[in-house]
């Protein structure tokens, strides 16, 4: 490359390189009425010069913390490269916060400006302007509704693009005032703040520079040979670590092209067209995904639904064999050339995958049932461990060494070590600067030597790659003494597609009992075809044949649990189905969707004690709150039910005795 | 570059009536089906911008009014003046040519079509080129279906319907259903849209949308909205004026205000002791 790329330490100055060494590239695409839009790296660059040039007229200064909220829109990821090329940082927020956490994290960061997408966003931060007193004013891309506000501090992003654009064009010195402010950036400068959401307690602000990023992406690029022939499809939260690497960080420092969705309801059609060749999804992804195929294939013809079956079968037979290298018989291998032909091609363009290069699971532990099936169609799916404080990677899976109960070798410039209660721990150029006003908390998590606490227990296998049990303090002990991680049980019942969400139970107990959420598409589609009439998720719930149906799953679930000698112990005994969704509004889950496990049980601990009293049936009241911050309550009487637990098999007790 | 669309091209053509100015004035009319008096000499106007509610109980005459508006019902006596035209009677495809669309109570879509095709269809009365160039689908009517594609697409994306653009309207849930209702009776462009209960049916959050896209409507694109509604709480917050109709006589007219408390309006809807 003629360019020398080692001072490029920021990303507006990567921006103005890829303009020159990709001028006519694609950098971002957009689908808006009905068509696919495109902005070449040029085009992409006078786009966020323009927005500079305007957020300058409203007074946005070096240091200056700017909010940005919203879905995965071209103007607001150039809204990150305008405030970062005028040494502003941004600050992203989860769009579907309730307004209650949005005033925290406004107020907490000292936003001084806010970038939103829409009325809603508008209305949401206008409600709590009174408790963010450094908010001075607000940008909105979709002008639509917000006619008649009052603009005095509230800006249309259009306005300001245009008078951008006329400064660009005509005002003496300006765009040279704004290429001295590029050039003044530095790899130590705060890059952006990203709030984790947290399962226990307020949102930290997690501050990473620009060398984190640009470190990581580099390293992520060059782990997984990615240049400037990558698409992926921006459709996680802005405000989530991930996104801002793969959507952002790497297609900056890469050169590839992003495409933004036409609205979040869209994205599966939208991933069909585009087929990205770089993908991430968290594991919930992939299951909703699996889900709805095989909730399709239960409609499907008797031809059709036999082929499928049999062609599905021989994948999970040899289909990960074949990805992995390994020897396969020839035989083998012309059936699974039949079966990508009929089956497993077509599937993976319906869902979208059909060009996947690399594609990354990351965020919780997948089903090893889950992942083996889509490795098994030839996908090149992998596992990721990472955290917002390692500005993403600290473990990662190479092609071809892949196995579905571990998550990989430490990632470049990454060293990982385990402490003496197992906790994972590790250092790295990823390593974030702190949390932002918030020493004690940097303290607790960084050592003065750079090592972090994961707060994950986890060990290294005999091949050298880490292993996640569960989180650190999650990891608990039976009343017997038997280990009992939480998170294990559950991700074997949420393989289940009609499980959705499931808590469990067992820490100082006698027995590991659990919560169970049903998954509403898989149960409700069993439900039409059954002809079971339902009037909500509650009444659905309670249902005594969907009842029956779980307590087949759990039955099998426990089979598996008895195959591990670690396991065998924390069998589900008792079981009942929760009467409502887990819900993030309701603070049960995190916003990235995140069991909050303490919280659960304080909010159900009379279901809780049903579960251990021997009770069949326990009455609730509920208290649920809407998207509006509005409160209601929800009454049930939830059935409890007995599982049958299993003895280890035979042949591996007889293992273990020789 | 990728422009968008200015919100005020979104306007409807100027067609000299200033925003507040009377834009449909029905005088003195009255509609019998045979011995049964639909509607009792009424008299009601709508002005131009304003979102004009008519409640009133069932069998008051609601819907007979909207039908007479759009010239579905030719009334016996009275007339009726839009932009400034009298007319006492007028086919629907008329009424549309003149700028009136509507929406139904039932839903009244084509169940087996995409939703983008029945917005479509909404635009068929202003494609202009001749039924053979149609068949031909090229050159002249090709381009003129691409522009009418676009005018679909701003719909489209106006009323977040995006990700539905390709499903048969039969498999949508009804709240959905209605939505592209409204889509098709704006794809006509209507300088007066008449809304007959867009909310029946609905739960409390589809019928928080369709509000807001009601308001859009009125606000963005300028248009004039009269609806029919039985959601007391949905009528007095979305309406400028009221008007209250009971056994085809109107007994209230106003503000939403004045009217929640005219004692014959709480007398209709609460039943007086005889």
């Amino acid at each position: 490359m003629a360019h020398n790329t080692a001072s490029t330490d920021t990303f507006a100055k990567y921006l103005l390189l890829n303009a020159e060494r990709f001028r006519g590239r694609p950098a971002m695409r957009f689908k808006d009425y009905g068509i696919w839009q495109s902005w070449t790296w040029e085009e992409q660059l006078n786009e966020v010069r323009a927005l500079a040039l305007g957020l300058q007229t409203i007074g946005v200064k070096r240091g200056d913390k700017i909010a940005v909220i919203g879905a995965n829109r071209p103007r607001l990821y150039w809204s990150f490269a305008a405030a970062q090329s005028l040494g502003a940082v941004p600050v992203p927020v989860y769009a579907d916060s309730v307004a209650d956490e949005m005033a925290y994290v406004l107020d907490h960061a000292e936003a001084k400006f806010a970038v939103v997408e829409d009325q809603e966003q508008v209305d949401k931060v206008l409600s709590v302007a009174d408790r963010v007193p450094a908010l001075t004013d607000l940008i909105y891309d979709e002008p639509r509704g917000l006619k008649d506000y009052d603009h005095t501090h509230l800006h249309d992003y259009g306005t300001l693009r245009e008078t951008g654009l006329n400064r660009f064009a005509e005002e003496p010195g300006a765009t040279e005032g704004w290429l001295d402010e590029v050039a003044q950036g530095k790899g130590s400068d705060l890059s952006v703040i990203l709030y984790t959401s947290g399962t226990t307690g307020r949102p930290k602000g997690v501050m990473l520079s620009n060398d984190n990023f640009v470190r990581s992406a580099l390293n992520g690029n060059g782990f997984d040979n990615l240049g400037e022939n990558e698409t992926t499809i921006a459709y996680l939260p802005l405000a989530w670590v991930g996104d801002h690497l793969f959507s952002y960080a790497q297609s900056y420092t890469a050169g590839y092209c992003v495409a933004c969705p036409e609205s979040p309801e869209t994205i599966n059609e939208d991933r069909r067209e585009i087929a990205p060749t770089y993908f991430f999804a968290p594991p919930r992804v992939f299951e909703t995904l699996l889900t709805s195929i095989m909730v399709r294939m239960e409609d499907a013809g008797r031809v059709k639904k036999a082929m499928f079956d049999y062609f599905l079968a021989h994948a999970g037979k040899v289909g990960e064999r074949i990805l992995n290298g390994e020897t396969v018989s020839f035989w083998d291998r012309l059936k699974y050339q039949l079966g990508d032909f009929l089956v497993y091609g077509p599937l993976k363009n319906r869902i979208g995958l059909s060009r996947m290069r690399v594609g990354y699971t990351a965020g919780e532990a997948i089903g090893p049932e889950l992942f083996s099936f889509y490795r098994s169609l030839g996908l090149n799916l992998k596992q990721l461990y990472g955290q917002t404080e390692a500005t993403v990677y600290i473990t990662a899976q190479a092609d071809g060494k892949i196995r579905p109960d571990t998550v990989g070798l430490p990632s470049p410039e990454v060293e990982i070590k385990i402490a003496d209660n197992g906790e994972v721990m590790y250092r790295s150029p990823g390593v974030f600067v702190g949390y932002y006003k918030n020493e004690e908390a940097t303290r607790e998590t960084k050592t003065a030597d750079g090592w972090v606490h994961t707060g994950d227990a986890g060990f290294f296998d005999a091949d050298g790659q880490l292993k996640i049990i569960d989180r650190a303090k999650d990891v608990g002990k039976l009343a017997s003494g038997a280990l009992f991680a939480p998170k294990y049980i559950e991700n074997t019942l949420k393989f289940f597609p009609d499980i959705k969400e499931v808590v469990a139970f067992g820490h100082g107990r006698d027995f590991c009992a659990a919560f169970i959420n049903i998954d509403l598409t898989a149960v409700g589609n069993w439900a039409e075809r059954n002809n079971i009439a339902y009037a909500s998720y509650q009444e659905l719930a309670g249902h005594s044949q969907v009842y029956e149906t779980i307590a087949a799953h759990v039955d099998e679930a426990n089979r598996r649990l008895a195959r591990e000698p670690l396991m065998a112990a924390s069998q589900i005994k008792r079981f009942l189905v929760l009467h409502k969704e887990l819900d993030a509004d309701d603070g049960e889950l995190t916003r990235t969707q995140k069991v909050r496990r303490s919280f659960i049980a304080e909010r159900y601990g009379p279901l809780i004690e049903a579960l251990y009293d021997g009770s069949t049936e326990k009455f609730v009241e509920t208290e649920v709150t809407y998207e509006d911050g509005r409160k209601g309550i929800i009454r049930a009487t939830v059935k409890v039910v007995d599982a049958k637990v299993h003895d280890a098999p035979k042949e591996m007790i007889r293992e273990a005795a020789e | 570059m990728n422009p968008r669309p200015d919100p005020n091209h979104l306007r409807v053509s100027d067609d000299g009536i200033a925003k507040g100015g009377v834009l449909l004035d029905v005088r003195n009319v009255s509609l019998a089906f045979g011995g049964v008096k639909a509607i009792t000499d009424i008299s009601l106007n709508v002005m131009k911008g304003e979102i004009r509610a008519i409640i009133g109980p069932n069998g008051a005459g609601k819907t007979s009014m909207l039908n007479v508006i759009n010239g579905f019902y030719t009334p016996q006596l009275g007339t009726i003046v839009f932009r400034g035209k009298e007319r006492r009677s007028m086919k629907p495809h008329q009424a549309v040519g003149q700028g009136i669309a509507r929406t139904f109570q039932n839903v009244a879509l084509f169940k087996g079509m995409s939703t983008l095709d029945n917005i479509m269809a909404g635009r068929s009365v202003m494609m202009k080129r001749h039924i053979g160039w149609q068949m031909l689908w090229h050159g002249p009517a090709l381009r003129e279906e691409i522009e009418h594609r676009e005018k679909v697409e701003e719909i489209i994306d106006f009323l977040e319907i995006q990700h539905i653009r390709r499903t048969p309207v039969g498999k949508l849930p009804y709240g959905l259903q209605k939505r592209v209702e409204l889509g098709r009776a704006l794809a006509m462009e209507p300088t007066l849209l008449l809304l007959d209960e867009p909310m029946a049916g609905m739960n409390l959050e589809e019928k928080e949308d369709m509000s807001r896209f009601i308001i859009d409507v009125n606000q963005q694109r300028g248009t004039t909205i009269a609806l029919i509604e039985h959601d007391m709480g949905v009528v007095m917050d979305l309406s400028d004026r009221v008007v209250v109709l009971d056994y085809g006589k109107k007994i209230a007219d106003g503000p939403p205000d004045e009217v929640k408390n005219n004692q014959d309006v709480i007398d209709a809807y609460l039943g007086v002791p005889h």
